[in-house]
């Protein structure tokens, strides 16, 4: 599962030979994650975000997990109790406000992760499994946010809840009952509260395991990178340890650091303020939202307007958008361009910098009021995002004359240092780049 | 094949969702959406500043105590503030034993059961309690207030954009509608006579929807009478109760910024030695060759 040039776990230390015989866990963790799993050196900064994403799902059950302590899974007082949480309990509004903001780092981290694996096609072969579990992951994240988000049992949660809930009663025949088979009841109450907190503490741990799984997946072939060329020898990798633990150190540094300005000093610009009402089911908010890392698929689901034929447009709406993630499943084999990279396709690039403009114009408008001129915006956003995926990228796959690419990653590698080593020599006088051709 | 079915499913989404568009936008330009009166004559909150905006910012211990006062002596016969209880007010500068008499002191009694019958009695409040609430159940807030359940303000200031300001401009943003105009010059009941205030409302241009239950609170200069000779205008107490609210929704204001700049400077030296760290262990690969 690795290549034959990665490095060999050998324990020197008695104990760890012993451990090694018994329990070769120390062998597994330096074959994962350290020394012995070649990696390609020319990763760039977007391949910090699997780590960090990795952070943040610990900083969320490290939070919650001290949450979970002090919180009242009762519709009566589970608001009180998260105030309390607040107020009494020691560093317990920085347990609260950390995992608030942390989701939406989870959230921000994990999107820059799938729009990386996106624009450099980390999702063809031989990764494709790699990129579906990682979908699985996404999704799971999705329902693990959703449920956490109803437990402060405020307006919005409460709202919230009920709007999402009803979402499936938008399915013919059956999808009433199946609402109030979710909700245990009519409307959100007791039991969708008792429900939600056990599968928000539950699913966090089965997406602990579905990461080992997307790992283990990834380790097969091995990463990709920039370049989508795949490695070729020795000289084109370097070990994870130190490599990229050190260049990963520093990125969480820096994660940990925006983190905290958010947390310490922007605890609630990320939240809705109607959350610090409390749960009332006889009074609807002006508007419902849900939070930011749902808006581009809550403006598809508002996009949908207009009855087709005998399916309502409500129906449609939800079909939309989940059709918005499913279709990602099928990407590695809707765009089937041998070449991995944006940056080798020109034509490619074009449209992924037009769906990232797109994606945060949906975005916006999904935070919007359901008025015009917001839902004739995400009308036209939501199209093009069909279109992208579905029509446009396997039509560019297609068609599309892709640039030269480079022999292998060394080569690549050589070539920017040599150039930034002749631009570098300019001014200078006796600055020598000394290129070379040598590994 | 998936291809193929790919291309048909997204022409179809895609399809519809222009046909909704094309349809959405020959009603917006056949029937402009009308103006609503919120829309015309809401405003956002007025600019006021308060010691505690800013990164650094901290309360005004003095301004919570008169905020306290007039959240005592105005507020609290109809709004309960029911997550913050007397010992918190030691975060004011209250000592234990002011706190104990402010608490025995209340003019609103704690509910309890007496010890020898059972029966439902009440007590005066001790520190440990929280405020009492000035109303037995929602049914009796609504009965003695036209209907209207006056809001519990413990968040009141995290529950509305802008809360500080939003309090602070409430209180002091009643207005006669008779003759109202806003910025543009547009005159209120001229160009929505429907909008007429209801009887029992009262006309507030900052409230959501314009009309709000709650009598002007605040009426004339001096209804409260300051201990530290602040001079208590209408002005002054409703910034001190809207500081005073800031407080009530987040008391660990102050911890948490003075934690925040500790924990930062350590990232910053952190991460500024893990930077240093990587370029070290990448010396010799950066290099060409």
């Amino acid at each position: 599962m690795s290549f034959p040039w990665a490095e060999h776990y050998t324990p020197k230390h008695p104990v760890m030979q012993w451990m090694d015989e018994k329990l070769p866990l120390p062998r597994l963790v330096y074959n994962a994650v350290g020394a012995g799993y070649p990696v390609p050196r020319n990763l760039n900064y977007f391949w910090n975000f699997g780590v960090l994403a990795g952070l943040a799902l610990v900083i969320q059950i490290v939070t919650g997990i001290i949450m979970a302590m002090h919180y009242g899974a009762n519709d009566l007082v589970a608001f009180a109790t998260v105030e309390q949480t607040m107020r009494d309990v020691n560093s317990g509004w920085l347990m609260r406000y950390a995992h608030a903001n942390g989701a939406s780092f989870f959230f921000i981290v994990v999107y820059l992760h799938i729009f990386r694996g996106l624009f450099y096609g980390s999702y063809k072969a031989p990764r494709e499994m790699v990129w579906l579990l990682g979908l699985v992951i996404f999704l799971l994240m999705m329902a693990t946010a959703f449920m956490g988000y109803v437990l402060p049992w405020g307006q919005m949660s409460y709202w919230g809840a009920k709007v999402i809930t009803g979402l499936f009663g938008a399915i013919p025949v059956v999808g009433e009952p199946i609402q109030t088979w979710l909700l245990g009841g009519f409307a959100p109450g007791n039991a969708s509260l008792n429900r939600f907190f056990s599968l928000h503490f539950l699913l966090p741990f089965v997406i602990a395991g579905v990461i080992i799984l997307h790992i283990w997946a990834l380790h097969i072939p091995g990463s990709s990178n920039p370049t989508g060329v795949e490695v070729k020898g020795p000289q084109d990798t370097v070990p994870f340890h130190p490599y990229y633990t050190a260049k990963d150190g520093f990125g969480a540094g820096v994660f940990l650091i925006l983190f905290s300005i958010m947390l310490f000093y922007a605890p609630n610009y990320l939240g809705h303020p109607d959350n610090y009402i409390e749960a009332n089911p006889l009074s609807t908010p002006a508007h419902i939202v849900p939070e930011w890392y749902f808006w581009p698929f809550y403006a598809i689901l508002r996009a949908f307007t207009v009855d087709f034929f005998f399916v309502p447009a409500k129906l449609l709406g939800v079909l939309a958008m989940f059709a918005s993630i499913l279709l990602l499943f099928f990407l590695p084999w809707l765009d089937n361009s041998p070449v991995r990279s944006g940056n080798y396709r020109p034509v490619f690039k074009k449209f992924f910098l037009i769906l990232v403009i797109d994606v945060l114009i949906l975005g916006y408008c999904g935070g919007a009021p359901a008025e015009e001129p917001y839902v004739m915006i995400s009308q036209v956003a939501a199209a093009y995002y069909f279109a992208h995926f579905l029509i446009i990228l396997p039509l560019i796959s297609r068609f599309e004359k892709p640039l030269p690419l480079p022999g292998s990653i060394t080569e690549s590698v050589l070539h920017r240092h040599s150039i930034k080593g002749e631009q570098d020599a300019l001014p200078g006088m006796g600055a020598d780049p000394q290129p070379s051709n040598a590994g | 094949m998936v291809r193929i079915g790919a291309f048909f499913v997204g022409l179809f989404f895609a399809g519809w969702l222009l046909v909704s568009f094309l349809m959405g936008a020959v009603a917006y330009v056949a029937e402009p959406p009308q103006p609503t009166v919120e829309h015309e004559f809401h405003l956002a909150p007025k600019h006021v500043s308060f010691s505690f905006e800013g990164p650094f910012g901290t309360y005004d211990r003095r301004q919570l105590q008169r905020g306290f006062q007039v959240f005592k002596e105005v507020c609290s016969a109809c709004h309960s503030l029911k997550f913050v209880a007397f010992r918190d007010l030691e975060a004011l500068g209250y000592n234990e034993a002011e706190v104990k008499a402010i608490a025995k002191q209340w003019a609103i009694k704690t509910p309890d059961v007496d010890p020898a019958t059972g029966e439902m009695s009440t007590r005066d409040p001790v520190p440990a309690d929280h405020f009492p609430k000035p109303f037995a159940n929602n049914v009796a807030a609504a009965a003695a207030n036209n209907n209207a359940i006056p809001p519990d303000l413990s968040l009141m200031t995290k529950a509305r954009h802008h809360g500080s300001a939003y309090v602070y401009s409430l209180i002091t943003g009643y207005r006669n509608q008779q003759g109202y105009r806003n910025e543009d010059g547009k005159e209120l009941l001229k160009e929505f006579p429907d909008a007429r205030t209801p009887e029992g409302l009262h006309f507030n241009p900052y409230f959501a929807n314009l009309n709000l239950a709650m009598a002007p609170p605040l009426t004339a200069d001096g209804q409260v009478t300051y201990g530290d000779g602040t001079k208590p205008t209408v002005d002054q107490m409703a910034q001190d109760v809207a500081a005073f609210l800031t407080w009530t929704a987040e008391p660990k204001l102050e911890n948490r910024r003075r934690a925040g700049l500790a924990t930062i400077v350590f990232l910053l030296i952190a991460t500024g030695l893990a930077y240093m760290a990587y370029q070290n262990i990448w010396a010799d690969k950066k290099k060409a060759a």
